[in-house]
């Protein structure tokens, strides 16, 4: 007795298995299909992209830009990231994957500047052009080419705009970092030093926190350090969504007369916040022209076996409606045209 | 009683509180006997029982192994005495197989460097081991390496029993062991029951069902508001007396006889302020 | 003996008792299915990649077998490595010699192992809530140590796993497969040859069974907590000759992804069934599907559709087994 049942089990558990692994192995196949179908795959050239996560909608605008382009120039793109910022591993794994596949160039947003270089000297020593894009390594010689925001003067920008706004005024600043170790945190915070004419530690800042660039957490870091000193009149930001975490911070203490927030981005939400007053300024970076420039010189590169060298400034532009005197600026309808997400 | 009991208890109590689960029970088991302990639900039967597996540790009272008095402070010093329960959950391992079930917490090593060193198990000594014992007992299987929940009711009924009987060197105590199965498998675990008996090995039978008791038990021990009530032969009374005697409509005399008790009518429960 | 009974068992019963069976399976057509559909998969070189790419999570989730065996759960393990991976690089960095770091960062990361083990035994918690503080606590921890830094691995010995060699020339082999081999073995003998394997496995099942068939319960949770503790340390090594520099943000889902490893591999989540083979096979299943479909140009966020969907399936295999059982 009870011999039967369980050979009947397993065989259905079995089953349902392998008939689960060939569904998800044929969908593959099709998809597959449906990517080459408009060309030749043969033919077609393959340029592969990491970026940090696939979440962020910075990231996303810098994929289909990357996508839109590929297609204007009839190559193919094939979109891979890490599952979170910071995931080392996982952009390892996705660098591998992309050469296996025989890409002609390989654009990344390293998660750290050191923590890949392995996998692209791999990549670099396979003939493969590999351009950094957005984050820089460390050294920046372990790409090709890097095309990216300068941090360093997006973060200055952002520290002149809030000195001048400021006036007479000492300023009293409140930073809202982003992640502990991120390289462009680190430019955007030592750029905003500067151009605010304040030294790391100085008096003056009345605290700084991690948020990650995460709304939740920019609020909660912006309360408790409301808690410790509410004398604040300057409020630095790693990007937008730490702005609006850290604006709502400021409104439900009443703060935010007389307070100059400013943040880096460009995102179009971050525009339409500095249209309503939200804030006072933010940078805008262009991940588009990263995108774009970095899949042209990929094809380039795939046609001619010409490579893009170099550090290549996509710029940054500050986005305010109260310009200020000494800093260059856009409003926010220029702002909107040009912005991203 | 000229013998020797070899596993008796006096006077136990075991106290929860206000509730009172074993009252100064006394327990005898005499030797190459199968012993019955009947009685309501909640007469304390599965406490004196705990007690005598060393699962639970009594207040007051005394256990006598051979006559000597012991003290157990958990089911393994119970084992070290030879005492083996079979659970009514019969406490095996269903995905493990019946090798290993039979040797779960005793299991042997390889001799030589391999045990010592590497530690490595004498697989192949345990399932020939478990085939003779089971063989022995009567207990069919396909094979030891059978996942013990691919096994019937029956059967692992069998593997718990075997495993008390391979290890018991004193006495076997059985908990319920035919409440879950059907007819036939339920007379195949009596006849079980029995080969231990006739191997010399004295069995503890806990048990609600009459007619079972009345086929194997050689003694019966009835049990009521925590105490032995009555110690009778089954072939002296019958199961309508021993019922009588459960729910406490008889009483057992001073002089052996039984005693109607139609005034009072009690429950088992025996809750004391 | 062996054989014969072998030969007495049906094919079913092996299966049963075999539950790498059914993943192995789906491992195998999802080789076939992606080396139909791409040229690239088959190579060597990629399927040598393959094996890499799965190191880490692998070894993770061999100590989160063992503890799952048990019926628990280990949310901390990717922490603990990860805190074990800041300890070795940076003692380095600070002028440690490197065996002492690596041997203070598998130390420490057995230290929380058997942390986590002692509180789960005396406190009686589920180790869901008591492994959901330590991942907390050591993620803190790691941060505090890190201070806002990551640090490069310099040394050849914290790197050593990562050493590779070629066989005949073409296959790439690195020092971390060979040591991975080896703690599947010994963890595979442990588990199916020694009393402590079937305690572990007993304890898991039926821990009242096992507490009356005379096993140290709480001994053998213990002793598991701090085996999958070392483990977790020798995974940090691995992952430091993966990707030579150590960060505090790394893993961040590692174990999440090693629990997805285990349950491709068959082991049942409510423990007492399963194998560190079957937890291979699923680590390899994880990396195959996401090296595959990369290959066959699906985009990340669609392999992690499929990952899902796999581990779904895999647990409602796991459960309808276990109901028709009974």
């Amino acid at each position: 007795m009870g011999q039967r049942r369980p050979h009947r089990t397993t065989t259905r558990g079995l089953a349902l298995l392998a008939t689960g692994a060939m569904l998800l192995t044929g969908a593959a196949c099709t998809s597959q299909k449906a990517a080459s179908s408009g060309g030749d795959s043969g033919g077609k050239i393959k340029i592969g992209l990491v970026t940090k996560t696939d979440s962020n909608p910075y990231f996303v605008e810098l994929r289909e830009s990357a996508k839109a382009e590929a297609d204007k120039s009839g190559a193919e793109l094939i979109a891979l990231a890490g599952k979170f910022d910071g995931d080392n591993d996982g952009q390892v794994a996705a660098l591998e994957n992309l050469v296996q596949q025989g890409v002609k160039a390989i654009l990344v947003t390293p998660s750290n500047s050191t923590g890949i270089l392995g996998a692209i000297k791999q990549a670099r020593d396979k003939g493969i052009l590999v351009i950094a894009l957005d984050t820089r390594t460390d050294p920046e010689s372990a790409v090709d080419a890097t095309l990216a925001t300068d941090n360093t003067e997006a973060g200055r920008l952002e520290g002149q705009y809030v000195k001048a706004a400021l006036g007479d005024r000492p300023p009293a600043v409140i930073m809202l970092d982003g992640t502990p170790g991120g390289t462009v945190d680190q430019q955007r915070h030592d750029g905003f030093l500067q151009g605010i004419g304040l030294a790391e530690g100085a008096p003056q800042i009345l605290g700084a926190e991690p948020t990650n660039g995460d709304q939740n957490k920019a609020q909660q870091a912006m309360e408790n350090l409301l808690q410790r000193n509410s004398s604040v009149n300057a409020v630095y930001n790693i990007n937008e969504p730490a702005a609006r975490g850290g604006q709502a911070a400021l409104q439900a203490r009443g703060l935010t007369d007389g307070v100059v927030v400013g943040a880096i981005d460009g995102g179009c939400q971050g525009v339409r916040d500095v249209q309503a007053g939200k804030y006072a300024v933010t940078v805008m970076q262009f991940p588009k022209k990263m995108a774009e420039q970095g899949v042209q010189a990929g094809v380039e590169f795939a046609r001619t076996g010409k490579k893009l060298s170099g550090f290549v400034n996509t710029g940054a532009v500050v986005i305010t409606d109260k310009p200020v005197p000494g800093v260059d600026s856009k409003d926010t309808a220029w702002g909107l045209q040009n912005c991203w997400g | 009683m000229t013998r020797e009991p070899v596993l008796a208890a006096r006077k136990l109590v075991k106290r929860y509180g206000k509730v009172t689960a074993i009252d100064g029970a006394d327990f005898d088991l005499l030797p190459g006997e199968v012993l019955a302990v009947v009685g309501d639900n909640g007469a304390g039967k599965s406490s004196l029982i705990k007690a005598l597996s060393g699962a639970l540790v009594p207040d007051s009272g005394q256990i006598l192994v051979d006559g000597n008095p012991v003290r157990f402070h958990g089911p393994l010093d119970a084992r070290r005495a030879g005492i083996e329960t079979v659970y009514q959950d019969l406490a095996l391992a269903p995905a493990q197989d019946i090798a290993s079930n039979l040797f779960l917490g005793r299991e042997r090593r390889r001799p030589g460097l391999l045990g010592r060193v590497f530690r490595m198990l004498d697989s192949g000594g345990m399932r020939a081991e478990a085939e003779r014992v089971l063989g022995d007992l009567g207990v069919r299987v396909k094979s030891m390496q059978q996942p013990v929940e691919t096994l019937s009711g029956g059967q692992r009924q069998g593997v718990a029993v075997a495993r008390a009987a391979a290890f018991g060197t004193r006495v076997v105590i059985m908990d319920e062991p035919t409440a879950a199965l059907g007819v036939a498998e339920a007379a195949r675990v009596l006849d079980l029951i029995g080969r231990i008996r006739d191997r010399g090995l004295p069995v503890v039978l806990i048990s609600h069902n009459m007619p079972h008791v009345f086929e194997i038990a050689d003694r019966i021990h009835v049990h009521r508001l925590g105490k032995r009530v009555a110690l009778v032969s089954p072939r002296e009374r019958t199961m309508n007396e021993v019922v009588g005697l459960i729910t406490g409509a008889l009483r057992m005399g001073e002089n052996g006889q039984l005693e109607e008790v139609s005034t009072v009518a009690r429950t088992g429960l025996t809750t004391r302020p | 003996m062996a054989t014969k009974a072998l030969n007495r068992t049906s094919v079913a019963e092996f299966v049963l008792r075999t539950p790498a069976v059914g993943p192995a399976l789906a491992l195998l057509v999802a080789i076939v299915a992606f080396a139909l559909t791409t040229d690239t998969f088959l190579r060597l070189d990629n399927l040598s990649l393959v094996v890499q790419q799965s190191l880490v999570v692998g070894t993770l989730a061999l100590g989160q077998t063992l503890v799952i065996l048990t019926a628990g759960i280990d949310l901390a393990n990717a922490a603990t490595a990860v805190l074990g991976t800041l300890l070795m690089a940076k003692l380095v960095l600070t002028g440690a010699p490197a065996p002492l770091a690596l041997l203070t960062g598998l130390v420490v990361a057995a230290g929380i192992g058997a942390a986590t083990g002692g509180i789960v035994t005396s406190l009686r918690l589920p180790p869901f809530i008591v492994t959901l503080g330590t991942l907390t606590i050591v993620t803190a921890v790691s941060r505090i140590y890190a201070d806002g830094q990551s640090f490069p691995v310099t040394d050849g010995l914290l790197g050593f796993l990562g050493t590779r060699q070629y066989l005949f020339g073409q296959v790439e082999v690195t020092v971390g497969m060979g040591v991975a081999l080896a703690m599947f073995l010994v963890l595979w003998y442990a588990l199916t040859r020694t009393a402590w394997g079937k305690h572990v496995y007993a304890v898991g099942n039926d821990p009242e069974a096992a507490r009356l068939s005379g096993i140290h319960v709480r001994r053998t949770v213990l002793s598991v907590y701090l085996v999958a503790g070392i483990v977790y340390g020798i995974a940090a090594w691995q992952a430091l000759g993966r990707v030579p520099n150590a960060d505090p943000n790394a893993f961040q889902t590692g174990n999440l992804d090693s629990i997805t490893a285990v349950v491709l591999g068959g082991t049942s989540l409510f423990g007492g069934r399963g194998s560190v083979l079957g937890t291979l096979v699923g680590a390899l299943i994880v990396s195959v599907l996401r090296s595959g479909l990369t290959q066959a140009g699906i985009d990340s966020l669609y392999q992690d559709v499929a990952t899902g969907v796999l581990v779904i399936l895999a647990v409602a295999v796991d459960r309808f087994s276990r109901r028709r059982q009974r």
